[in-house]
């Protein structure tokens, strides 16, 4: 039965991995991967001489480590602040919302942010200038793209993310809650010594997991959201091959990095799944 | 049961405003880009739009629907939404129920099981993917946007959790009735699964439906790009792509601002169309399958 699939995961997962031999190598589409030219490290002491590499590695982690700390945090206070709310309609309605925006695509939702944060036209500055605040040119400035980046990334996908949360709120033992309400604890004092400790498992094994995402900054997000005259701040690893690779065809280079991000990934996606099974007793399957 | 003290109304009455209106801040950003799709050019190049449509016109749907491309994309994107996901399901199905059994039904099921894994640890990267897919022969075709990704080992995963928690004594009583592995799965294991299968389907329809990346790269031809990739290079590209300073800043003057909103609410009319049905499912199923799986 399985047999179908494992030919297909052979031949797009397994046979790429074989072409990775091109990092090695001044790849000619023409001559293919068994006779281009062997050429050793030089793609990697390309790939880090190129004077834009310091800054893309720096903007990778940089971008995706305030994605995975606001990742956590926004969903964890919303997901408490939900579970007060006694009106079951509203808690619903509110949840509904909230969820939508991590089924559009960042096609879809770059269109809106080109649209809404526009410097002229674009809704959001027309309510700064309420408040008297001079024009933002969020997606055009190299001060605030990566902070655009992470609200616009938060604001798809918190509501998503609440929902593991949520669901690990109604798992903690309501007989805790009696028990603190006879000893005097206040609602705050319920949420903290209660709540908090209740989620703290799924918190840790959460947390654990993302750091194999330290080199995920989002490539369908920034590929929608930049220009030229933001990669200074916005532009990642996956955007640099994206770059190199199929608008200017070198291969082998992109390959190279490709690598370069496939193996640190790796390293961290073990060290993070060993420390989930450590502290969290997680389990993939 | 809870003491009402002034602070806790305070705080709830802060609470509720708060939720509310980070709800409809998930919200306001699309009924603001439909009011501009269906404003007059004049009232959406000054910007006076807000929620509601200023001189209420149909044109830019006119436009949008009147463009030979879009349809043929449109078209595309409907074909791969149908056929990718019954290849995808039926794949995820087949996978997911050897895959559940212990060890001792079926003997190499760790070694398939991480077989599968191990591709969304690492991978071979972008470029040696498309290399691999245009060597076997599938750009420029439909087959290109739908066989590469098949098989969803996070849906094999979130399937074959919901699998182990069916009762292995209802399989047992087929077995005896003369049934074999494959009418287990058929009549057995895929009916009691219908609130996990649905959720997964919702999310391999959704995920084709938005999928633009691959449709860019995988189509020489942009005749054969499906919705998403077409509506990426019309509404993204044509503004932020290849411009330098001046010229992004000159950007704000977009006069078809109203055209490209239309674009951006069709292309995720679908999406919105079918929310309301996938999310009574959705909390469910992926609940069972992370959290407690």
């Amino acid at each position: 039965m399985v047999l179908p699939a494992v030919v297909i995961v052979l031949i797009y997962c397994y046979w790429p991995m074989v072409g990775i031999i091109m990092a090695f190598q001044k790849f000619d589409p023409f001559k293919g991967m068994l006779h281009s030219k062997w050429i050793g490290l030089d793609n990697f002491k390309y790939v880090f001489a190129l004077p834009d590499t310091p800054h893309v590695i720096f903007n990778t982690i940089f971008i995706a480590a305030m994605k995975i700390v606001a990742g956590l945090v926004v969903p964890i206070t919303i997901a408490l602040l939900l579970n007060e709310l006694r009106s079951e309609l509203i808690k619903r309605g509110v949840q509904t919302l909230i969820y939508l925006p991590h089924f559009l695509s960042w096609v879809i939702l770059g269109g809106i942010f080109i649209d809404i944060l526009s410097p002229t036209t674009g809704i959001v500055n027309q309510l700064l200038g309420l408040f008297g605040i001079e024009p933002i040119f969020f997606l055009g400035s190299n001060a605030w793209f990566p902070y655009t980046l992470v609200v616009t990334d938060v604001w798809k996908e918190f509501g998503f993310s609440t929902i593991v949360y949520l669901a690990a709120l109604t798992s903690i033992d309501p007989s805790l809650y009696e028990a603190a309400t006879m000893d005097g604890a206040s609602r705050w004092k319920q949420t903290w010594h209660v709540t908090l400790p209740g989620m703290l498992p799924i918190i840790i094994l959460l947390a654990t997991l993302s750091l194999g995402n330290v080199l995920n900054a989002g490539f369908d997000q920034v590929f929608n959201m930049y220009s030229p005259t933001v990669y200074e701040s916005g532009d990642i690893l996956d955007t640099l091959i994206y770059r190199i690779g199929l608008e200017n065809a070198q291969y082998g280079v992109a390959t190279a990095i490709g690598l370069f991000k496939s193996v640190v990934s790796l390293i961290f996606i073990v060290t993070s799944y060993s420390l989930a099974s450590k502290f969290a007793n997680y389990r993939i399957f | 049961m809870h003491l009402m003290t002034p602070g806790r109304k305070v705080f709830l009455v802060l609470n509720y405003t708060l939720l509310i209106g980070i709800g409809l801040l998930c919200l306001l950003p699309i009924v603001h880009i439909l009011a501009v799709s269906l404003s007059s050019k004049g009232a959406a190049t000054t910007g006076a739009v807000k929620l509601w449509p200023i001189e209420f016109t149909w044109s830019s749907y006119e436009y949008v629907l009147n463009r030979p491309q879009f349809l043929a994309s449109m078209w595309i994107s409907v074909q791969r939404v149908l056929l990718g996901t019954a290849i995808s399901m039926l794949l995820t199905l087949l996978t997911a129920y050897p895959l559940s059994k212990e060890s001792s039904q079926f003997r190499f099921r760790t070694g398939y099981a991480w077989f599968f894994v191990f591709t969304t640890l690492f991978s071979g990267g972008l470029i040696p993917w498309y290399v691999t897919v245009r060597d076997t022969g599938l750009v420029d075709t439909l087959w290109a946007l739908i066989i590469p990704n098949a098989v969803g080992v996070f849906n094999v995963i979130l399937l074959l959790n919901f699998f182990r928690g069916l009762p292995k004594e209802l399989e047992e009583s087929c077995f005896i009735d003369g049934g074999s592995y494959w009418t287990s799965l058929w009549k057995i294991y895929a009916p009691l699964s219908l609130p996990s299968l649905a959720t997964v389907t919702l999310f391999t329809m959704v995920g084709h439906w938005n999928s633009w990346f691959d449709g860019l790269i995988l189509m020489n031809s942009p005749d054969n790009y499906p919705l998403s990739s077409y509506l990426q290079t019309v509404i993204v590209q044509e503004d932020l792509s290849h411009m330098n300073a001046d010229q992004a800043a000159a950007m704000a003057d977009v006069s078809n601002r109203t055209f490209k909103a239309a674009q951006i609410f069709v292309g995720s009319l679908p999406i919105l169309v079918v929310y309301p049905f996938l999310q009574r499912y959705f909390v469910k199923g992926i609940v069972l399958g992370s959290v407690k799986g």
